[in-house]
């Protein structure tokens, strides 16, 4: 009696058959079919003409039937979108069921059903069960907000679900909060920029609670969402630390993988010197060696994340050599990671072992295998200099096997062992052309010809020994053919006399008988180079070689740092960064270590503190190709022109192209003053007459010309975008005079000159008042700081968003582009206080649809000073009232480029969120002045 | 999150998929079948599969292909932690995870599987409440089911799911309240030639079969908790108790789990219970070699060694085994060239031995490896790394429960090279 009885079928009809019993009276005999339905559906044969009938099965108190009727559902509505509609009617019902377990299962079917025209009815169920009173409808409904996400975005944006599933991030049911923080990460991947997970100190707490007490899956999503934080000192990094710690001893590997992404990126915060740092990092050990004892699978996965931390943090697993000693019937994925950080961890101290180690995997049967393991011991040659003498030995004992493919690998690292130690294991060189012959790939070929032309000096019978390899020139890989070239260009030029002939063939064949380019020219090149100047020649292909660097592929120190924040996800499969590879190109946010930061450094000047800047804000990179690109390499990239005076022309027309006419208006300001009852604000109130006095009472003692608030630096540029060069910057509005305060710093390994910078046009005309003045080469790890003076009267072109600047850099070693967002403030003029009667009368004319009205949350400011703050960045307070127990400020300012936006500030005292509301003519600003206010009033 | 799953026998066919979001074609197996083909033995078939618009994450087990299809960035562990978890509940359910078992149980498979995975988001992966969801079929229930017209689907909410302790279920009752608890530990080593050891570890579980009635809360104290420093734990452990304190407390999941899975790492002294003497010889130009080894006990701090089994992969150029065992019995398959020897109990007094010759191809050299010796054992009433339970106490509930404690060391991946 198993099921396999399902998937014998009676050949003829048996659609129809089921049908059949599908319409059955007998409530048995229906479920039996929706059992056979259900079967062949998973084999994957086509029941879809059944669905009515099945649908039909839906209205029934048997909870088996109805599952198995909603597995039905999910796998067919979309073939069938007109019919599924038929079973809305059920769900709906569903979810008000008194069991829970039904509503949930009703929120989840539906969401699966990913059917548009279901979706506009899956709304008011789903905002009931978002809210239901049980936690497990609630979780489950988490998910389905994600689901309809995928489905059709904007309806979850617009039926504002997206707030309710942030409020579920403080339920007090712990599986909720995971589910809910799983949602809204995966709907944050598709939306990169959009502020979904915005973690404050609070919400990181109240993470951290969840996370004792959640499931193994909810604690994974709970640790990667935490892994995107950035403390605000030391201390808080400490403690959060502190509370993820005891995720290492948790059963699930995902689990511990996950904590120890957040506590490597956590611990970069942490001075060396804490205690803390030593406990945290003897504790990483344990668990990752832990891993290494569960199934492959999950082996392979683990190492390839252990190689990146032994690569950033070789101390935690220095002592665990033996732990990655490979065992003979491991997986080979298994055994070829485990090799690599053996090599990583090689050191002075157990490099014997090793190396007996590797001499033993050198004789196993699995051929991938023991070539890594002859190349590893070259590797721990170079490393580790004291062991280089034994690592030969082993290489040559190795030779003596005879085992082809292992003589071939063998000789390939000796070659680069000549080139690390030169003139000291040259003695090996005859046991290396004993076995010329037997050498077949090309990559052992030409290591092997390489040392014969190196060495031409010591080798009795070079010339023979090329002259073999010449015959059969044409039929050898080009990377043979190139080494021979040299090779016997060497040996011509040690040996002068007895050669001539050869090298002529050589040339001959290079430079007329071959159609590839590479080798042609360089044969050209010697050819010209031997007959003009032989001395020179000597000296160009004799040259002293620069040693090879101690460790070999490691990767790159930016890459490095970027996929330490990527621990436990498929980047650190791969080794590449997610934009490197994930699917569709979606924007990804660059991830990033955090800056180490004393908690007392920050007490004093909180400026220097990051920030966390909400991804919002972080500057795009501009990709290499894209249609803006064009725009940039019509610039002249040498110094800008600093403003010529035909440009305030184009200024007037960009800014009447921007906004549409608001500017005329404005201009035309003094006519349409109204008489002063009728200009009063709306939303005054009644008392006007006292009203007016008060409103015109103004706060004297204002209008010093300090400077406006500047924000922190932050990169806009990374490393690894460019070449080497680091950009972060901010910008400045000091006495009238904007400027951009750039930090340039040389990551790369050589000198960088030839500093020049240009925009793209913007929309407010801002451009470079002189060029960018970087006086001495930049050298390596060297860091210049420059403030560059901008001007606003370059070319205006309207940008989406419009405080957006692209940005392009040169050097000497490419051009390099980047955009960011200037903050608005520094387009705020000196002279923008309104007259108080032009503010009633403007504040009237301007239309009612063109006010914006906005929350300023967490701003415990009263009146005086956040009016005082806001001076200082030139914001003016026209007038100031108390209405009802709330303050209201009235002021204004004046873009640079002529526009006025007006403000209503209410302030109430003993609430921390204050209202804005803002009137404008070209209402498209309105969204980046109130960016402006809270960033001012919050700094 | 995780789109799809595709179960996929030895021969390369699919014989069941489960989707979770949209359906995803099974051509996107093809990726695999292809990276199947390069891995010359399944167990290499590399578990991280890059296509043009999946990745396919893979566990081998029981035979059988567990391949999950991702599409965006998820981590990849959480994958393959799940498909193993899929693979438990499976054989948890089942008794066994085969091709066949799965075909006939397809609608409690398929059910199940919807129970574990919401839209690619774990829900309920605890086995004992997915049986609360699912009632695993026996022979009984299936009688049962069929005359009444009953069915497998519980029809109540989780409540375990909710509560503080979302690992055991409410209404717990049992006649005999019992609590057993098994120490096993295992040893990984690499022996070398000479008979010393070049790396050894212990892999310690203590797995428990709770049956106790209402809400006991338990306490496991050790003699010696200084061993475990390397430890993992059922979510039910009170971690802060055992950071301060060294004592397990916690309330038990109902029926069989683990409560804790430890590591004695490379750098303690680990006892090598059992040696092995070796000679196997080569000669050149010889169709003959000498094959002998010899199985003996070590420290076994005065314990039997049972269950021993000698395997070892013989290099390609052996033809065949004339072999004579002093005791147990011994097989030779010419063609996966794989010797084992099934030696049973080591008597002290009497060392087991199996001696004889290989016959090699003839004319060929000699070859260039040697075989690694593979070695199962296991020993009864002993931890290896000396662990002990001091006590354990029960709070919270009136009667007083039956205990046991067991200890068992096996061998894990004991190799010893030639």
């Amino acid at each position: 009696m198993t099921d396999s009885k399902y998937f014998t079928t009676t050949k003829k009809g048996e659609i129809f058959e089921l049908k059949a019993e599908l319409n059955s009276d007998k409530k048995e005999k229906k479920k039996e079919a929706v059992k056979k339905v259900i079967a062949s559906m998973t084999v994957g044969k086509d029941v879809s003409a059944l669905f009515p009938d099945v649908v039909n099965c839906m209205q029934t108190d048997n909870l088996e039937l109805k599952k198995l009727v909603y597995l039905y559902l999910m796998n067919y509505a979309k073939s069938q979108p007109d019919m599924a509609i038929m079973a809305v009617n059920t769900f709906v019902k569903d979810c008000e069921d008194p069991n829970p377990l039904i509503r949930a299962l009703a929120v989840r079917t539906m969401g699966c059903i990913r059917v548009d025209k279901i979706t506009e009815y899956l709304c008011e169920p789903l905002r009931k069960c978002l809210k239901d009173e049980d936690p497990y409808v609630r979780k489950t409904a988490a998910v389905c907000v994600a689901k309809l996400h995928d489905i059709n975005a904007q309806l979850v944006e617009d039926q504002g679900f997206l707030d309710t599933l942030k409020d579920l991030i403080s339920d007090s049911n712990p599986m909720v909060v995971a589910n809910a923080v799983a949602a809204l990460s995966e709907i944050a991947e598709s939306h990169p920029s959009s502020n979904l997970l915005d973690l404050n100190p609070q919400s990181i707490n109240k993470l951290l609670t969840a996370l004792n007490e959640c499931t193994e899956w909810g604690q994974i999503f709970i640790l990667d969402c935490l892994a995107n934080y950035t403390p605000k000192d030391d201390r808080e990094a400490q403690s959060i630390c502190e509370r993820v710690t005891p995720r290492l001893s948790h059963a699930n590997s995902a689990v511990v993988l996950s904590a120890v992404k957040v506590l490597m990126k956590f611990m970069e915060m942490l001075s060396k010197d804490l205690d803390y740092y030593g406990t945290l990092l003897k504790k990483l050990a344990p668990p990752l060696v832990t891993l290494l004892s569960a199934e492959p699978e999950l082996q392979y996965v683990a190492l390839r994340n252990i190689n990146l931390i032994v690569q950033k943090r070789p101390e935690i697993l220095k002592h665990e050599m033996k732990v990655f000693f490979v065992k003979y019937n491991d997986p080979i994925y298994v055994k070829l990671e485990k090799l690599d950080i053996m090599i990583r961890l090689a050191s002075q101290a157990n490099i014997a072992q090793v190396l007996a180690e590797l001499k033993e995997y050198a004789t196993e049967v699995d051929v991938d295998f023991v070539r890594k393991a002859v190349r590893a011991i070259g590797r721990c040659a170079i490393k580790v200099e004291q062991s280089a003498e034994r690592c030969v030995s082993t290489l040559l004992d190795l030779i003596q096997t005879k085992v082809n493919y292992v003589v071939q690998e063998a000789i390939v690292v000796i070659k680069d062992i000549f080139r690390k130690y030169p003139n000291k294991y040259e003695s090996v060189i005859a046991t290396l052309c004993e076995n010329l012959d037997s050498l077949d790939e090309p990559e052992a070929r030409a290591a092997m010809i390489w040392i014969v032309g190196e060495y031409a000096e010591r080798i009795d019978n070079a010339d023979e020994l090329l002259e073999s390899f010449l015959e059969g020139f044409h039929d050898e890989s080009t990377q043979v053919q190139l080494q021979l070239l040299t090779a016997i260009v060497k040996l011509f030029l040690k040996k002068p006399t007895e050669t001539q002939e050869l090298v002529q063939q050589v040339l001959s064949l290079a430079t007329q008988d071959s159609d590839n380019p590479d080798l042609r020219d360089r044969g050209y090149i010697y050819w010209r180079l031997l007959s003009t100047d032989p001395v020179a020649a000597k000296e160009v292909v004799l040259a002293e070689k620069p040693l090879i660097s101690e460790e070999t592929d490691l990767i790159e120190p930016t890459l490095l740092d970027e996929l330490i924040c990527y621990i436990g996800t498929l980047a650190s499969v791969y080794h590449k960064p997610p934009s490197a590879f994930v699917e569709g190109g979606r924007g990804v946010v660059h991830k990033s270590l955090p800056p180490r930061t004393a908690s007392s450094e920050s007490a004093e000047s909180p400026e220097t503190a990051p920030t966390g800047a909400p991804p919002g804000e972080q500057p795009d990179v501009i990709p290499a190709q894209g249609d803006l690109l064009g725009d940039l390499l019509n610039l002249d990239l040498g110094p800008p022109v600093s403003g010529p005076p035909l440009a305030t022309s184009s200024v007037q027309m960009g800014a009447v192209d921007l906004l549409g006419g608001g500017l005329d208006s404005l201009i035309g300001g003094t006519n349409f003053v109204a008489p002063p009852t009728a200009a009063v604000p709306a939303n005054l109130g009644a008392p006007i007459g006292s009203g007016l006095s008060d409103l015109f009472d103004l706060t004297s003692g204002v209008g010093t010309l300090s400077g406006s608030y500047v924000a922190p630096k932050a990169v806009w540029l990374p490393a690894m975008k460019a070449k080497g060069l680091e950009i972060s910057g901010t910008f400045t509005r000091q006495v009238g005079s904007i400027s951009m305060d750039l930090q340039l710093t040389n990551k790369a390994l050589q000198v960088m000159t030839d500093f020049a910078i240009q925009f793209n046009r913007n929309s407010f005309g801002l451009a470079p008042a002189a060029p960018l003045q970087v006086h001495a080469p930049l050298s390596p790890n060297q860091t210049v700081e420059i403030s560059l003076p901008l001007s606003t009267v370059g070319s205006v072109m309207k940008m989406e968003p419009l405080n957006n600047l692209q940005v392009a850099v040169k050097n000497n070693i490419d051009v390099f582009y980047f955009s960011t967002l200037y903050p608005l403030h520094i387009l705020f003029v000196e002279d923008g206080k309104m007259d108080r009667q032009m503010f009633l009368a403007t504040w009237k004319d301007i239309p009612n649809e063109n006010e914006a009205q906005f929350q300023i949350r967490d701003c415990p400011l009263n009146a005086e000073a956040a009016s005082s703050k806001l001076q200082s960045s030139n914001i003016f307070t026209v007038a100031k009232r108390n209405v009802e127990g709330q303050d209201m400020l009235y002021q204004s300012l004046k873009l640079t480029n002529g526009i006025w936006v007006l403000a209503e500030l209410r302030i109430q005292p003993g609430n921390p969120s204050c209202t804005l509301s803002l009137k404008c003519r070209a209402p498209e600003v309105s969204q980046h002045v109130y960016q402006a206010y809270e960033t001012i009033l919050k700094n | 999150m995780i789109h799809s799953l595709f179960l996929i026998n030895s021969s390369g066919d699919i014989f069941l998929e489960k989707h979770w979001k949209s359906v995803v074609s099974r051509s996107v197996c093809d990726y695999f079948f292809e990276a199947q083909e390069r891995a010359t033995e399944a167990e290499n078939v590399p578990p991280v599969i890059p296509t043009p618009h999946h990745y396919l994450l893979s566990v081998y087990r029981h035979k059988i292909f567990f391949v999950a299809v991702i599409q965006t960035e998820v981590p990849p562990l959480f994958v393959i932690e799940f498909l193993h978890r899929v693979v438990d509940t499976f054989q948890d359910y089942f008794g066994v995870c085969s091709e066949p078992v799965i075909k006939d149980n397809v609608v409690v498979v398929y059910e199940v599987l919807e129970e574990m995975l919401d839209n690619g988001f774990p829900l309920a992966t605890e086995s004992n409440i997915l049986k609360e969801l699912i009632k695993p079929p026996t022979i009984l229930r299936t009688v049962v089911n069929t005359i009444t017209g009953s069915t497998n689907v519980g029809d109540q909410l989780p409540t375990g799911q909710l509560s503080v302790v979302p690992w055991r279920r409410t209404g717990v009752k049992y006649t005999n309240n019992e609590a057993y608890f098994d120490v096993i530990e295992e040893i990984d080593a690499i022996i070398d030639k000479s008979g010393s050891t070049i790396t050894a570890e212990i892999q310690g579980v203590i797995d428990a079969c709770v049956k106790l009635t209402g809400m006991p809360d338990l306490t496991l104290s050790f003699m010696n908790p200084r061993l475990l420093d390397d430890v993992s734990f059922h979510p039910c452990v009170r971690f802060k108790r055992w950071e301060s304190e060294r004592i397990l407390s916690f309330i038990p999941p109902d029926g069989n789990f683990r409560l804790l899975s430890y590591h004695v790492s490379a750098q303690n002294l680990v006892a090598i219970p059992v040696y092995v003497k070796h000679n196997i010889s080569f000669r050149d130009s010889s169709s003959h070699g000498r094959f002998e080894i010899t199985v003996g006990p070590k420290q076994t701090m005065g314990k039997t060694i049972e269950g021993v089994t000698v395997t070892s992969q013989m290099p390609k150029g052996v033809l065949n085994m004339s072999l004579t065992p002093s005791q147990g019995t011994h097989t030779f398959d010419p063609v996966t060239k794989m010797l084992s020897w099934d030696v049973g109990k080591i008597n002290p007094q009497k060392l087991p031995s199996l001696k004889g010759t290989m016959s090699l191809q003839a004319g060929a050299s000699k070859p260039d490896e040697n075989p690694t010796i593979n070695l199962q054992f296991k020993i009864q009433q002993l931890a290896i790394s000396g662990l002990k339970v001091n006590r354990l106490d029960m709070y919270g509930e009136k009667y007083k429960p039956f205990k046991g404690i067991k200890y068992m060391t096996k061998a894990g991946k004991f190799q010893v090279r030639t």
